[in-house]
């Protein structure tokens, strides 16, 4: 019952998507406004009735109703509560359904809260929300039906893959959907400024607040999710350049140009066209990225099962959308009348540089992504890995980082070179003294150079708040200088971590210690632990380091639905660093497999992420109270 | 030209486009290619693993014949499956050679009482490492090899009844 009334919401949202799209296309081509009067209500139905489905497949998900094949095929009644929650999205067809509800729901907000857009614009920009959505209600009716029954209904279900089972799935998915799925507003946005010619500063600024909640869930979610590797499966990276994580890197770093032109756009009225151009590419990353994971075709490389159907019904959403998208670019920016203009040394200037770069960095991380295919339809078969990403896209980061020193304390429309250089003075030197002193311990060439800009890019991001009055600087000032300093407390993790990890595998017996980094681990004793759905074997190491001891506990965990074994890993996290041990196999004579990593700030890197989130949080509500302060001042004046 | 230029952006997604749909309908890869096929085989002299039958070296595959090499262990069941398999071969007339992996003599000798002894010679390779220098990642593998040392075939998992018969093709063709 419980599962036919969330089919039937989805079918209800999926014609009211229909509708609104009907609507504001009568409504605009034909000038009506008590056609258009209707869009907004409809959105925000239609986003309530796809949440309305979301939560009623929670339910089912909850309840353990095994008559339903997606909880057979995932869940499994003795879960804990917090895995069958989460467990409704840790599978194709809940996930899906996730992305169209985040989808329909940010539709609903932008009919609710936008109010600074043009009404011909506003239903424009609602019509090409519903256009998207319709699409993927479509995808999920017609091939990922998330409600199927199964009849006879199996006693109990197939249980969900363990290394899933963390409270990360509770929280990793929602978030990096949020920010995909939020970046389809910037795109209808630029649709529908296509579809009225209405590209300009207001524009830009109605746009510029969705783009950077998208931006700022986007972040959380890539940080939260590196951790999540990180601890969970064992091998003690943060990072794999894997297919998956690129399809959430590519996004973002379209994102974050985005950000940075439409703040061109908002302040100075320049780069229109590009800024247009990239609100369609960051959700355009996005789709192809949705697509990447959902259609199986990179993993196809390594032969496991795919599903060619859902891949095709994607791929065809997708050159509707993005091919249509383009196509209006390219029929109607013409028309759209140029910006002003700027001088090359500027902040704006700065800004197109940076964007640049994301861009290159963007294609890299693209065609390492896609090389693959693009091999295989030649007939070979090849993975491109970190070696490749790292050493094309490493440099070009650098570059970026410190084009990002400089770029804040330039002036707006033109600035003079010699007196930018007498403003950077600090940063260079803290880059250069930093550098000198990293000599003697000599890391690698890229971490160097990561180490030394960070040193240089932290100096230089708090610059702007140098002799200005801390209090009436603008919130969102504080915004751009605690973002680019977390990218420079991120860089300096990462940089620290490539360079001075310490590794070590060793067999131990009870008593016999293993040395990494400045820790002495010695294991005390292996003992059974039982968990909710899983039994353990429980190592009880103590690490000592100078007169401190710390006691870790790393599992080898073993699940009976389905059965699997997973290394928990244990963290210890003290201020320089953390001990990250893992415990492996028994070699039968009694000594036990040990991992150990000494990772010398690699806190720092997840740190740095969530300092960037915190400063787009900080920019968004220092945005929002300027506007609301302008628009009391017009309401008294 | 300016105007041309607005139109790149779809060039470049179509021609994306394209690249990604050709992928998606070429039918998925399930079958391995071997990288050994048409190398020389690894050089390798190993020590005989059972009384009475000789070691084996990479010189014997270079002697003019076609040979099978079966990589297999006594520890394997798969490979008990395939033991009559590899008794056909032999009546066939194939010549084999077994490379056993992280096995022991008196377990080798048990495993061929009970399985037949389809091989003309078993090195003993007891830390898998011609294994791994063949490109052989678990047991049983087969590879077959023509009369000069080169890997003309190589046969993942175990043989079946109806795998014989491309087997015995290859080592046809390879003479």
């Amino acid at each position: 019952m419980i599962a036919e009334a969330g089919l039937a919401a989805l079918w209800f949202a999926g014609a009211l998507a229909a509708l609104q799209l009907a609507l504001a296309t009568i409504g605009i081509a034909r000038g009506r406004e008590d056609v258009t009067a209707a869009v907004r209500p409809v959105a925000i139905v239609q986003g309530l009735l796809a949440l309305l489905a979301m939560v009623l497949l929670i339910y089912v998900f909850l309840d353990s109703d095994m008559s339903v094949k997606l909880v057979v095929e995932n869940s499994h009644s003795a879960k804990p509560w917090i895995y069958k929650f989460a467990g409704a999205w840790g599978n194709h067809e809940g996930s899906m359904l996730l992305w169209v509800t985040i989808l329909g729901l940010a539709g609903g907000a932008v009919a609710v809260f936008e109010r600074s857009l043009p009404e011909r614009t506003l239903v424009a920009t609602l019509g090409a929300q519903a256009a998207i959505a319709l699409g993927f209600y479509a995808f999920l009716l017609f091939s990922s039906n998330p409600f199927a029954r199964l009849s006879p209904a199996p006693a109990d279900g197939l249980g969900l893959n363990p290394l899933l089972q963390d409270p990360g799935l509770a929280f990793h998915p929602p978030t990096l959907y949020t920010g995909y799925v939020g970046l389809s507003v910037a795109f209808s946005f630029a649709v529908g400024a296509l579809v009225t010619r209405d590209v300009g500063p207001a524009f830009a600024k109605a746009m510029r607040p969705w783009v950077l909640i998208a931006w700022i869930f986007l972040t959380l979610g890539i940080t939260a999710g590196s951790y999540w590797a990180y601890y969970e499966l064992g091998w003690g990276g943060w990072w794999f350049w894997d297919p998956v994580e690129n399809a959430s890197l590519m996004p973002w770093l379209a994102a974050t140009a985005l950000l940075h032109s439409v703040t061109v756009l908002a302040t100075r009225d320049g780069l229109r066209a590009w800024t247009i151009m990239l609100a369609v590419v960051a959700f355009s990353m996005s789709m192809i990225g949705t697509f990447l994971v959902r259609s199986g075709i990179l993993t196809s490389v390594h032969a496991f099962a795919v599903d060619p159907e859902r891949g095709a019904f994607i791929l065809a959403l997708l050159a509707i959308y993005i091919g249509g998208a383009l196509a209006l670019f390219g029929a109607r920016i013409g028309t759209v009348r140029a910006g002003t203009t700027f001088d090359p040394v500027s902040r704006e200037g700065g800004l197109v540089a940076n964007n640049l770069l994301l861009s290159v960095i963007l294609g890299i991380v693209l065609i390492g992504t896609l090389y693959p295919i693009v091999a295989a339809s030649f007939g070979v078969q090849l993975s491109v890995g970190p070696p490749f990403f790292n050493k094309a896209a490493g440099p070009i980061a650098l570059l970026l980082v410190a084009v990002m020193a400089v770029g804040p304390l330039l002036r707006w429309r033109r600035d003079d070179a010699r007196a930018v250089i007498r403003r950077s003075l600090a940063p260079i030197i803290a880059t250069l003294l930093a550098a000198i002193a990293l000599l003697f311990v000599r890391p690698g060439i890229l971490p160097w150079a990561g180490l030394s800009l960070a040193a240089g890019l932290a100096v230089a991001s708090v610059a702007p708040l140098w002799k200005r009055n801390l209090r009436r600087t603008p919130l969102f000032t504080y915004g751009m200088v605690v973002a680019h300093l977390g990218i420079a407390v991120s860089l300096a993790g990462m940089a620290s971590d490539s360079a001075f990890t310490q590794e070590t595998l060793v067999a131990v017996r009870t008593g016999e210690p293993a040395r990494v980094g400045p820790y002495s681990v010695t294991l005390d004793g292996i003992s059974p632990v039982i968990g909710d759905n899983w039994s353990a074997l429980e190592a009880r190491l103590t690490a000592r380091r100078g007169t401190s001891a710390r006691v870790m506990h790393p599992q080898l965990r073993f699940f009976s639905n389905p059965p699997t074994s997973t290394n928990e890993s244990a963290i210890l996290t003290v201020l320089d660093g953390q001990l990250y041990t893992v415990l492996g196999q028994p070699d039968g004579q009694g000594r036990w497999q040990l991992r150990l990593w000494w990772k010398p700030f690699v806190t720092l890197i997840w740190l740095g992420g969530t300092m960037i989130a915190l400063g787009g949080l900080l920019s968004l509500v220092g945005r929002m109270r300027r506007e609301r302060r302008a628009a009391m001042r017009e309401y008294w004046a | 030209m300016k105007r041309v230029a607005l139109w790149a952006p779809l060039a470049i997604f179509a021609l994306l486009f394209a690249v990604v749909v050709s992928g998606l309908i070429r039918p998925a890869g399930t079958t391995i290619k071997s990288a050994m096929v048409g190398k020389p085989l690894p050089r390798f002299t190993l020590p005989p693993i059972v009384a009475g039958k000789p070691g084996l070296g990479s010189a014997t595959f270079a002697e003019g014949q076609p040979r099978l090499l079966n990589v297999f262990a006594s520890w394997c069941v798969p490979c008990i499956a395939e033991a009559p398999q590899l008794m056909r071969l032999k009546a066939l007339g194939v010549p084999i050679d077994g490379l056993a992996v992280r096995d022991t003599g008196p377990a080798v000798a048990g495993f061929l009482r009970r399985n037949g002894d389809p091989y003309a010679r078993i090195g003993s390779d007891a830390q898998s490492a011609v294994q791994l220098s063949l490109g052989s990642s678990g047991v049983p593998e087969t590879f077959v090899i023509d009369g000069r040392g080169i890997v003309v075939k190589q046969h993942i998992g175990d043989i079946r009844a109806d795998d014989v018969a491309g087997i015995l093709q290859a080592v046809k063709d390879a003479q």
